[in-house]
């Protein structure tokens, strides 16, 4: 069974993200980037399902800018076979991803999709259950445990009272939470052959797929300054406050 | 333990304008001569340019020799320096001075250096140059006979009590034909080459500053594309080396920074808060009026200037850049002499290479072409300026206008210098400093700075700041010195904590910056610091 992973390149989680100062987004320049971490519990959870014999090829995939290479070759060190890049300069919103990702998975007719569940940068969390949806396949959101069987898969997912278990059949898209795994060291020698695995870069007009955005965004901004606490004298006091200044009472 | 190797011919460790500049050139002479040469550089930051904090104004000297097209290849050198000031600062004053020789920076441009050395990366990738951001080189590896055979890059997924994690994934080992040390100022690895060569004998010992940087963007109409200013005098005493610098950048942003000698005396001081009470000057604050900062940081540079310069060569390997203090002092530059060392340190090699093309070999040219290029009669001539700041700023002053203007750097003696560690005084003999409160808009506590430095390690690995007796810091630093740690880490790492009626030192390595003055100034030195798990440490954007 071959497995595509979708990795995207996103604002590294140790960077205080910055809106821009006209508000048109968050700023970028010379930021470190990183692959967008659940993506790499995606990465690693295809290859222990590798290294277990339950699959196959392992394909990495981004969407977005050249830069997007790297992140492609990341997943590569750490074990993934190939790399397909789709390159476009264009904002690409969930929507347009799921629509290129199911193009691929047309081309490539892998029997597993495993996606993060959200990147760490926009938070959408809609590319795995949108290409589910396209594709007319079951899907595996929010997995903590992942298990191949005959044709079906089980799922485990933490849901708000505890653990749901699915059973679902193949193919699959699945999307992973934190608690999946806990992804490898990239060793040196895997970077230096990550090298000199193949990595195809295809456009979306290739894939024959419209990314033109749906949504527009309005403004990016800080989120306002959290006002010091007080200390209340008793109950009373609390719950007038709640009531009359904060007004969630 | 069993690890992996690799084989290169020239293993750098480093990727700071020296070691990206000496990667450069190396594969440039290698093409030239259609020769196989394999170079590959370590870098301890998540990304080349993470850990790389400068001010900077640069000197292009070494860039145009090396890449004389650099324009065109979009190096982003964007901001030609335009109005050069020097400013005396009294409390409330500021006196315009003549900007010293030293000091003059026409046709330099402003520049963040970590944004220049991610475009060298990229010129070197380019090259043929392997580049491993990411990994630090944790370890100096001997051939039997005593040579540098290369370096171990730490282990990763260690605990915190050192024993072996679910992902441990053991460090690697890369053995080289000559391995380059270009870890800039203090090097961790240097360090211990210092001892095992003896490369600082007979040399006046290194002494450091340190620079503490913020980045601002500022409101347009207070915005100056290319101003320099640098200004001496207040906050610091006259008795005290120290100064700041600020550059009008591209893009409305503005550099502020400020440069303290650890060579200070009163324990109580607190560079930090210099700093942010700098910022206060009615002469400076005004910039700043409306702005937003944007990052922060700090780096300790070398300033102990040419007679402070150690032997940079040994079997199998030698030293660039800032870890070999190759730094013009007065000027605060050292990326243009840090390229300029690696590139000289290139050619010593190819040659070497190229007549004996076998390990453990030391680069004894390297040192006698550097002597021949400028950099050696830039050191030479500025050699007596910073240590004549020992007798305080105005003599200081007038010293290094004689020596500049009368004898230009020629004068025929050398002054001396004083290691850091040694210059505190006990707290008993020192007034404390009562620092003003921040106010959250133009001055700030340590941890909201750290904060944009965007730093962090793993929590859970063994403590990277380690200290040779546990007892030292309340037996002697505590008790005699006040805790001195806990004012000049500019990262508030070190902090005095009382635990069941005992005051202790808690160490809170994930916020280390990678500055390296704990391991310059701590008085007995008694803190060693060695690298962390690679890729941990500062995330510096456009530092
Ligand atoms: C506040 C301040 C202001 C300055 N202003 C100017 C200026 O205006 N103009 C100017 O020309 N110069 C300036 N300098 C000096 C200049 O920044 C340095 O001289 C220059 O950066 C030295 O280059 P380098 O390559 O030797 O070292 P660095 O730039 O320090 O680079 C060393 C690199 O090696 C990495 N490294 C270190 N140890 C290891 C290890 N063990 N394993 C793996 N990687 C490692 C580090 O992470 C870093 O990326 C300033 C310095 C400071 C601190
Ligand atoms: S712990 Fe040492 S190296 Fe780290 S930031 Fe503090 S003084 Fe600098």
């Amino acid at each position: 069974m071959k497995i595509l992973v979708a990795v995207k390149r996103a604002i590294d989680y140790n960077v205080k993200a910055r809106p821009k100062s006209d508000g048109s987004g968050v700023d970028l320049a010379n930021v470190k980037m990183s692959m967008n971490p659940f993506d790499e519990i995606a990465v690693e959870e295809a290859i222990r399902l590798q290294e277990a014999g339950k699959a196959g090829e392992i394909v990495a995939v981004s969407v977005g800018p050249a830069a997007c290479q790297e992140t492609l070759r990341t997943a590569m060190a750490m074990g993934a076979d190939r790399g397909i890049l789709v390159q476009t300069d264009d904002e690409v919103q969930p929507l347009a991803v799921a629509k290129l990702l199911k193009a691929l998975v047309d081309k490539e007719q892998p029997g597993l999709v495993i996606l993060g569940k959200q990147a760490i940068d926009d938070d959408s969390n809609q590319t795995g259950q949108m290409l589910a949806g396209l594709l007319g396949w079951g899907q595996g959101t929010f997995a903590a445990k992942v298990e191949i069987g005959d044709g079906t898969a089980s799922v485990k997912r933490e849901v708000d009272g505890g653990i749901q278990t699915l059973t679902v059949k193949l193919p699959l898209v699945v999307t992973a939470d934190l608690r999946l795994n806990e992804p490898r060291y990239v060793k040196l020698p895997n970077i230096m052959k990550a090298k000199k695995k193949p990595l195809d870069t295809v456009t979306p007009a290739d894939l024959g797929v419209d990314i033109t955005p749906r949504i527009k965004l309005v403004k990016v901004s800080e989120p306002p300054a959290r006002a010091g606490g007080v200390k209340v004298a008793d109950v009373n006091e609390l719950v007038a406050k709640l009531r009359n200044e904060a007004k969630v009472i | 333990m069993e690890r992996e190797a690799m084989e290169f011919d020239v293993v750098i460790v480093g990727g700071g304008p020296s070691g990206l500049a000496c990667a450069i050139r190396l594969r440039q002479l290698a093409a030239e001569q259609g020769r196989e040469l394999s170079v590959c550089v370590l870098e301890k930051g998540s990304e080349v340019g993470a850990h790389i904090l400068s001010g900077a104004v640069l000197e292009p000297r070494a860039l145009n020799e090396l890449m004389p097209d650099w324009k065109e290849k979009g190096a982003p050198l964007n901001t030609p320096v335009t109005d050069d000031r020097f400013l005396f600062l009294t409390e409330t004053r500021a006196v315009r001075l003549p900007t010293p020789p030293t000091m003059h920076n026409h046709g330099n441009y402003i520049v963040s250096l970590g944004n220049v050395c991610r475009w060298l990366a990229q010129q070197a990738e380019a090259a043929g140059v392997d580049i491993y951001p990411g990994f630090a080189a944790s370890e100096v590896l001997y051939h039997e006979d005593g040579s540098v055979k290369g370096v171990a890059t730490g282990d990763m997924g260690r605990a915190k009590d050192g024993s072996e994690g679910p992902n441990f994934a053991p460090g690697m080992e890369l053995h080289a034909k000559q391995t380059v040390f270009a870890e800039g100022c203090r090097g961790s690895l240097t360090k211990t080459l210092f001892e095992r060569f003896r490369l600082r004998d007979g040399v006046e010992p290194q002494v450091y500053g340190l620079g503490i940087k913020e980045l601002w963007e500022v409101q347009p109409d207070r915005h100056h594309l290319g101003r320099v200013t640098h200004t001496v005098g207040w906050p610091m005493d006259t008795a005290t080396y120290g100064g700041s610098f600020c550059y009008h950048l591209e893009d409305n942003l503005v550099v502020i920074g400020f440069v303290v000698g650890l060579n200070y005396t009163n324990p109580y001081l607190s560079p930090f808060e210099e700093m942010q009470r700098f910022k206060t000057h009615p002469a400076i604050r005004d910039t700043f009026e409306g702005a937003r900062r944007v990052s922060y940081g700090a780096r300790a540079i070398s300033a102990g200037g040419f007679q402070s310069i150690p032997k940079m060569t040994f079997p199998g390997g030698l030293l660039i850049g800032d870890t070999a203090g190759l730094l013009n002092v007065p000027k605060i530059k050292g990326s243009h002499t840090a390229m300029k060392s690696g590139m000289t340190a290139a050619e010593a090699i190819f040659e070497l290479l190229r007549a004996e093309d076998e390990p453990g070999k030391e680069a004894v040219d390297y040192p006698h072409r550097l002597k021949n290029t400028w950099l050696w009669d830039e050191l030479y001539r500025v050699r007596n300026i910073k240590p004549s700041f020992h007798w305080g700023l105005w003599p200081a002053m007038a010293y290094s206008a004689l020596d500049s203007y009368v004898f230009r750097g020629k004068a025929p003696w050398t002054l001396h210098h004083h290691p850091d560690h040694e210059s505190l005084k006990p707290a008993a003999q020192c007034k404390e400093i009562v620092y003003p409160k921040p106010d959250g808009v133009l001055t700030f506590d340590r941890l909201s700075s750290v904060f944009l430095s965007n730093t962090n390690h793993e929590e859970d690995q063994p403590c990277h700041l380690t200290l040779k007796d546990d007892t030292v810091p309340t037996r002697l630093n505590l008790a005699v010195y006040a805790g001195p740690e806990q004012r000049y880490c500019p990262a508030g790492v070190y902090e005095f904590v009382t635990e069941a009626g005992e005051q202790k030192l808690r160490i809170n390595a994930q916020n280390c910056v990678h500055c390296k003055t704990c391991d310059i100034k701590d008085p007995s030195q008694n803190i060693n610091w060695v690298t962390p798990e690679g890729g941990g440490g500062p995330n510096y954007p456009n530092m």
